[in-house]
């Protein structure tokens, strides 16, 4: 099945994913990882056979909400520290290879 | 064939917290590139959003003026998408279960009538970096990253320019009234993409529309929108076809430009943000939020024409701006009439404020002294010339406006006897004019009034003093 039919299909399609994700896999590795996805997938799709009609939707496995913070500012990091991590640097801004819309 | 226009718009608002949205790094405008980051904003591998509660308080505070339904859950999911001014590759927002639902925004037509725009949601995400681009390279700010943006959006419900300009307009009012954001377009709060297409009228069914990303002035958006129309229409009158694609407007030009992107590039891959906790919010929560809600722009505008008996133009200037709206009503029940409040604001202080630039809560004349020196000049203390003077002093310097009027001697003159004196003097100096006013020139009076003001120091009632001229020349 042709990548945009599967994915129509509702299935799983490692090398779309991959290509989103800017992972570069071999054409080796894709059929693998199509396998092993697919298998985990069936795997979870066993859920369907069961009657979860009155079962509230899970959301968060943890039951816990609103874990928030007050609106209190604290040190930002030194920026020598910041460009430290950046491949190059143009007047304060992190250089990268020139962006084109 | 005639056509339709249909115009759907996302409002990105960036809400007013001292914090970012997920981190606690300062927001901040201008200020150095790059130096209110930290590891949660720049994207490091590990590091955990914590969300702003303020930041949640405003969006909630936002749904609740445009009339929409507030979610009693909410969570926040990952947008993914590669983009260096995201550097985590994917941006925190909401997807399918946003803070906001519905809501409303009613807007004033040109014809004079009243439309309702319609709301669809309100999410709350993180803004991302700035770009800026250089000959061959690109260069990101990160300060902006995190910073708390609030997205609202609106149903297909608008069907001209016009109307969206009156949308935006009027959104900006209620979001300044309700303090949740300083929405200044210069510094980037407020930011619209754009949904518009065509259709034959009467056709049930929506044409394919063009998406106009990130324009920042209400003005771009207006003029973004009739060059659309124009060359959507004018596609369709040829048999062409609209091509569903993202357009660039170029204010340079004056024109829309194909931007041209990867088909799968909307693929957002969408999936609840694992490291952050659902949003509960209970009905006591939310009407806590709800206490301090300022009364909306128009509902102020129509109870100022009703309440205060001024003019609807004046209510609506009045109104347009909250400080100055809560000034009005200061200086009236601190004793002036309203008309006469409402002149000295729309003539007087309004002209100071585009000026100078400042704020009303800048000044240094209160609303109390305003009201004051309105109710000096209804009691006869001092005359207009008089009070014209005083203003001055007081918006330069502040102060009591009785204070200033003893200071400055401006105290007007009612005492008979000192003014007939004046009439007399003007009366003997000045022949010819009464000679004119005795043969039928009624504006000879006026020249002569002048003269006693003059003698006065612009000190005399003139009531007064035009009544005894009168009984004089008239003798």
């Amino acid at each position: 099945m042709a990548g945009a039919e599967k994915r129509k299909a509702g299935g799983l399609d490692v090398a779309y994913v991959a290509h989103l994700a800017r992972l570069h896999l071999t054409d080796d590795e894709v059929a693998l990882f199509q396998e092993q996805m697919e298998g985990i997938v069936h795997y979870v799709e066993q859920i369907g056979a069961l009657d979860v009609e009155d079962v509230a939707p899970l959301s968060h496995t943890v039951s816990v909400s609103n874990v928030w913070r007050e609106d209190e500012p604290s040190p930002s990091i030194d920026h020598s520290k910041v460009m430290a991590n950046a491949p190059e640097e143009h007047d304060g801004l992190i250089s990268v290879p020139k962006i084109v819309d | 064939m005639a056509y339709e226009t249909t115009i759907g718009l996302e409002v990105h608002v960036q809400l007013k917290t001292r914090t970012k949205m997920f981190c606690g790094c300062a927001t901040g405008y201008g200020e150095a590139p790059n130096s209110l980051v930290c590891p949660v904003c720049l994207g490091y591998p590990g590091a955990m959003p914590v969300m702003n509660r303020e930041a949640i308080r405003l969006t909630v505070v936002s749904g609740l003026m445009l009339g929409c339904e507030i979610a009693r859950w909410s969570k926040f999911d990952r947008k993914s998408y590669f983009y260096p001014d995201m550097p985590k590759n994917y941006q925190i927002s909401q997807y399918d279960k946003p803070l906001c639902l519905g809501g409303g925004v009613s807007i004033d037509l040109e014809d004079g009538s009243e439309k309702t725009i319609g709301l669809t949601r309100i999410h709350l995400e993180e803004d991302v970096g700035k770009n800026t681009h250089f000959g061959s390279s690109s260069g990101v700010d990160f300060n902006r990253a995190g910073h708390p943006l609030m997205e609202i959006v609106t149903e297909p419900d608008i069907a001209s320019p016009h109307e969206a300009y009156a949308f935006l307009q009027t959104l900006k009012q209620i979001l300044l009234y309700a303090g949740v954001s300083d929405c200044n377009l210069e510094e980037g709060n407020m930011r619209c993409d754009v949904n518009v297409s065509m259709r034959p009228v009467g056709s049930p069914e929506l044409g394919t529309k063009a998406e106009l990303k990130n324009l920042n002035t209400f003005k771009g958006v207006f003029h973004a929108l009739e060059y659309e129309q124009q060359r959507q229409s004018a596609l369709l009158a040829r048999g062409e076809c609209v091509v569903q694609e993202t357009r660039r407007w170029d204010p340079e030009r004056g024109e829309t430009s194909s931007m041209r992107t990867k088909e799968d590039a909307h693929d957002y891959r969408y999936f609840p943000e694992p490291d952050l906790l659902p949003v509960v919010l209970d009905a006591s929560q939310i009407s806590v939020w709800g206490e301090d809600l300022p009364e909306a722009p128009r509902a102020r505008r129509s109870r100022f024409a009703q309440e205060y008996d001024i003019p609807a133009y004046d209510a609506g200037v009045l109104s347009a701006d909250r400080d100055v709206a809560d000034f009005f009503e200061k200086a009236v029940s601190a004793g002036g009439s309203a008309k006469a409040v409402s002149n000295w604001i729309m003539t007087d202080v309004l002209r100071v404020l585009s000026e100078t630039g400042r704020r009303v809560s800048d000044l240094p004349l209160t609303a109390d002294a305003l009201g004051g020196l309105t109710k000096l000049v209804e009691d006869g203390a001092v005359n207009m010339t008089g009070a014209k003077k005083i203003f001055s002093v007081l918006v330069e310097e502040g102060g009591t406006p009785s204070k200033v009027l003893d200071d400055l001697g401006l105290a007007q003159v009612s005492d008979t006897e000192a003014l007939e004196r004046m009439v007399d003097e003007a009366i003997a100096a000045n022949p010819k004019s009464v000679a004119d006013y005795r043969s039928g020139k009624a504006a000879a009076a006026q020249f002569l009034m002048g003269q006693v003001m003059r003698l006065s120091r612009g000190k005399a009632n003139p009531p007064i003093v035009l009544e005894m001229l009168k009984q004089k020349l008239d003798q």
